[in-house]
């Protein structure tokens, strides 16, 4: 609804905007470097304190990435921020019950798994509420959200009063502290990524189908719904260990960043996926490198900066769904479409001169004006059309108010105006549209027919491919024999 | 259960109230507008925005938090739209985007200036209640304590937006092409309704952590929305709901711990939970599509 109206120069002040405040951030911390060897030391993993660190978010960011790609395509990627807010509650409750049980309240096998717990019930939630009111997913995932982190919160602030139990460090949750992984949560990170790698291949046709196509998935008898909640399952396994590393707000940006960037390159669902998870691993093993060496950055915070650059780049430049190449894809096509309109244009002004119809068209000056009134041209936008034929060597060189096609644009006037002809003819004929019509729909399509689909249209409109006029050869042509 | 009710009580409640009354009224133009997850981003994107703000200043100036404020919720908008509009990208996804990278960024900027100022990105989430409850500000001859005065100031301003931009919003909100024919701009309409989103989240985080903006914008209006379908009704609705929560989520708070053997618990928190609890109650029990008169309707047929 506010999508509408929005200058397209506003785009490109915007990415300065953030590569300014990325610069800034870079700029403030800098300085802190210490020398180029250490930087190859972090690089290499020869450092032994960060190797642990770097390892452990590289894999959290290729993991990351592979999930985040299914969910990116079933369009709820805001589900992970949903879940991972959810997932606060169960860390304070599993605590809870763990130091009234009598055990070790901060073991974390069992505060991941209150985590997983409560984050599953709260997205269960969010779906319960989508289907039986008629609020949006939106507005579900909001309510789930702010009452499941509530409620983290106050049971969070009410252990750590509770007397007789250390729970100094429960919040760091919320932040994460990568800084802190030891050998056993690189093991749980190693063995996530193991399962959602293995999930992926080997589900891969089922997720591709029910990412595209739901309804069709259903109909065919793919249970549409189990492979919902193995996807779930995974995207809360993940968000549950990154918890740890990164934090709960900043692993969403995991799950999201680089499966958008990914996007931009390429539209097949395996090389996103392998795009997906090598953007993620490099945006973990760079950012924490570079985290390690800047004193003093938060850890998590630095990766999503490196990703976040990665997506920008992505962004401007990929290939398939890229600023920068689609624009130029736009502008080729216009400029097709226009050379197009200009020939025919011609060409059809050419024809009405000559009463005779049995006659070959032939070559003639024709005026400025009479040319800018066929289309309704205003006079900037022919000088336009007319500068951009004279370059592909279109027009004759150029005569005072008049114009005329050369040798190579006429051939080409002609071809174009013959294929818009059979293109309407085709559309009389075969789809029942009046002849008055015609013109404009026949537009649509005739910039675009490739040679095959003209010869079929000669062969079924005139039952032989039509032939150029061209006077016969006055002498033998060899033909090589054989 | 025993617990004494004193003036504190009292000012944790007004302000709760305040705030949830503040946040409730935009809410309900995002939860229409199908944006509710806007709030969310927006109170993580303002981290750099405040961030920004003392670094400047070097003080903690309302002004100067707001102002910073205003502009981090005004370019979480625009990137969001920039992003998703092209870039084709999903605009859930895009809002998940901007407003981690704005998050991370403005982590970094505390954690870099985090020697000469003292905030702790803790505080931006669970606010500290304890402390503002008992820093007064002297006006005339009453005391009052100053989140309440800031809050309550944003809340009056919301009031006084949202019923001078009343049609405007509603228009734009339930049909963006009547509104652009009537020469309304939809685009105007939800720019405004981010920097008061924004807003308001900086008077409520000093308080009472931003944790209760992303409730009550959202919580309150889905509510109402389920027990009226008014614009106008739903807006009062919402203001008492939040309101409501507010004092059942203070009560719940000092009350409820105590019983099962703990210390007193945040407010925040539970003015949250406490929203959550009414929304269920309006979830099943709502006289006109809540489950139970669906089931029945179902059961009759």
């Amino acid at each position: 609804m506010w999508e509408d109206k929005e200058q397209k120069g506003l785009v490109f002040p915007l990415i300065l905007v953030i590569l300014a405040l990325l610069g800034g951030v870079a700029e403030a911390a800098l300085p802190t470097v210490e020398g180029k060897a250490d930087v190859w030391k972090l690089v290499t993993l020869q450092s032994y304190n960060s190797r642990l660190v770097i390892l452990s978010t590289t894999l959290l960011g290729v993991t990351s990435g592979l999930v985040g790609v299914f969910l990116l395509l079933r369009k709820r990627s805001l589900m992970g921020d949903a879940l991972s807010h959810a997932t606060y509650p169960g860390i304070g409750l599993a605590f809870l019950v763990m130091t009234f049980v009598g055990g070790e309240g901060k073991w974390l096998p069992g505060l991941l798994l209150g985590a997983s717990v409560t984050g599953v019930v709260g997205v269960s939630l969010v779906s319960a509420i989508r289907h039986t009111t008629f609020l949006k997913d939106d507005a579900a995932m909001g309510i789930i959200l702010g009452v499941f982190f509530g409620a983290g919160v106050a049971i969070m602030k009410m252990v750590s009063n509770l007397p007789g139990a250390d729970a100094a460090g429960l919040d760091s949750f919320v932040y994460g502290t990568a800084a802190s992984l030891i050998f056993a949560d690189f093991l749980l990170i190693l063995v996530v990524t193991g399962v959602v790698c293995g999930a992926a291949i080997l589900l891969l046709k089922e997720f591709t189908l029910v990412c595209f196509d739901e309804s069709f998935a259903i109909s065919q008898g793919w249970p549409a719904l189990r492979l919902d909640l193995i996807m779930l399952a995974l995207v809360t396994a993940v968000t549950v260990v990154g918890l740890q590393a990164v934090g709960l707000v900043l692993i969403i940006a995991f799950l999201i960043i680089p499966a958008a960037a990914a996007r931009f390159w390429s539209h097949k669902l395996h090389v996103m996926l392998l795009l997906a998870a090598s953007i993620g691993g490099a945006s973990g093993w760079l950012g924490s490198g570079l985290s390690s060496l800047l004193v003093d950055l938060p850890t998590g915070a630095v990766i999503v900066l490196v990703a976040a650059t990665i997506f920008i780049f992505s962004m401007l430049f990929g290939f398939e769904h890229g600023i920068l190449p689609r624009a130029v894809r736009q502008t080729r096509l216009r400029r097709k479409v226009g050379r197009q309109h200009l020939l025919r244009a011609i060409y059809e002004i050419l024809e009405s001169r000559q009463p005779d119809t049995a006659e070959p068209v032939s070559n003639l000056p024709i005026d400025l004006v009479l040319l800018s009134h066929h289309r309704s041209w205003s006079p900037a936008e022919l000088q336009r059309l007319l500068r951009t034929a004279r370059g592909e060597d279109h027009l004759e060189d150029e005569l005072p108010g008049r114009v005329r096609l050369s040798e190579s644009g006429f051939g080409e006037a002609a071809r174009v105006t013959r294929n818009h002809r059979l293109w309407e003819l085709y559309l009389i004929r075969y789809a029942d549209i009046a002849p008055s019509h015609v013109d404009r729909d026949a537009d649509l399509v005739e910039h675009v027919l490739d040679a095959d689909v003209v010869r079929q249209l000669e062969l079924e409109l005139q039952g032989r491919p039509v032939r150029m006029f061209v006077p016969p050869s006055p002498h033998l042509i060899d033909q090589p024999s054989g | 259960m025993e617990f004494n009710w004193d003036s504190l009580d009292t000012w944790t409640v007004v302000i709760g109230g305040l705030s949830a009354v503040a946040a409730a009224l935009p809410g309900c133009f995002l939860v229409l507008r199908r944006m509710s997850m806007m709030g969310d981003a927006i109170s993580h994107a303002i981290l750099p925005g405040i961030a920004m703000g003392f670094l400047l200043t070097h003080t903690r100036i309302t002004v100067v938090m707001f102002i910073g404020a205003a502009c981090a919720g005004l370019l979480t908008a625009a990137f969001t739209q920039c992003i998703s509009k092209y870039g084709k990208v999903d605009r859930g996804a895009a809002m998940g985007i901007v407003f981690t990278t704005l998050f991370a960024i403005g982590l970094i900027l505390i954690r870099q200036s985090a020697q000469h100022v003292e905030l702790d990105p803790g505080c931006v989430l669970y606010g500290s209640l304890e402390y503002s409850v008992i820093d007064m500000l002297q006006i005339g001859a009453i005391e009052l304590p100053r989140a309440a005065v800031s809050i309550g100031s944003v809340m009056c301003i919301n009031i006084l937006v949202i019923t001078f931009l009343h049609k405007e919003l509603a228009i734009s909100t339930f049909d963006p092409a009547l509104a652009t024919t009537l020469g309304i701009s939809s685009v105007l309409m939800h720019y405004i309704l981010m920097v008061v989103v924004a807003v308001t989240t900086v008077a409520a985080f000093e308080a009472l952590g931003s944790i209760i903006v992303i409730a009550m914008l959202v919580v309150p209006p889905a509510t109402a929305l389920l027990l009226t379908r008014r614009l106008s009704n739903m807006l009062t609705f919402s203001a008492v709901i939040g309101m409501l929560s507010a004092f059942l989520g203070h009560l719940g708070a000092v009350a409820i711990p105590p019983a099962f053997g703990f210390q007193a618990t945040v407010s925040s928190g539970m003015m949250a939970v406490a929203a959550g609890a009414l929304f269920c109650c309006a979830w099943f029990f709502s006289p006109s599509q809540g489950l139970l008169v669906r089931l029945r309707k179902k059961g009759g047929r």
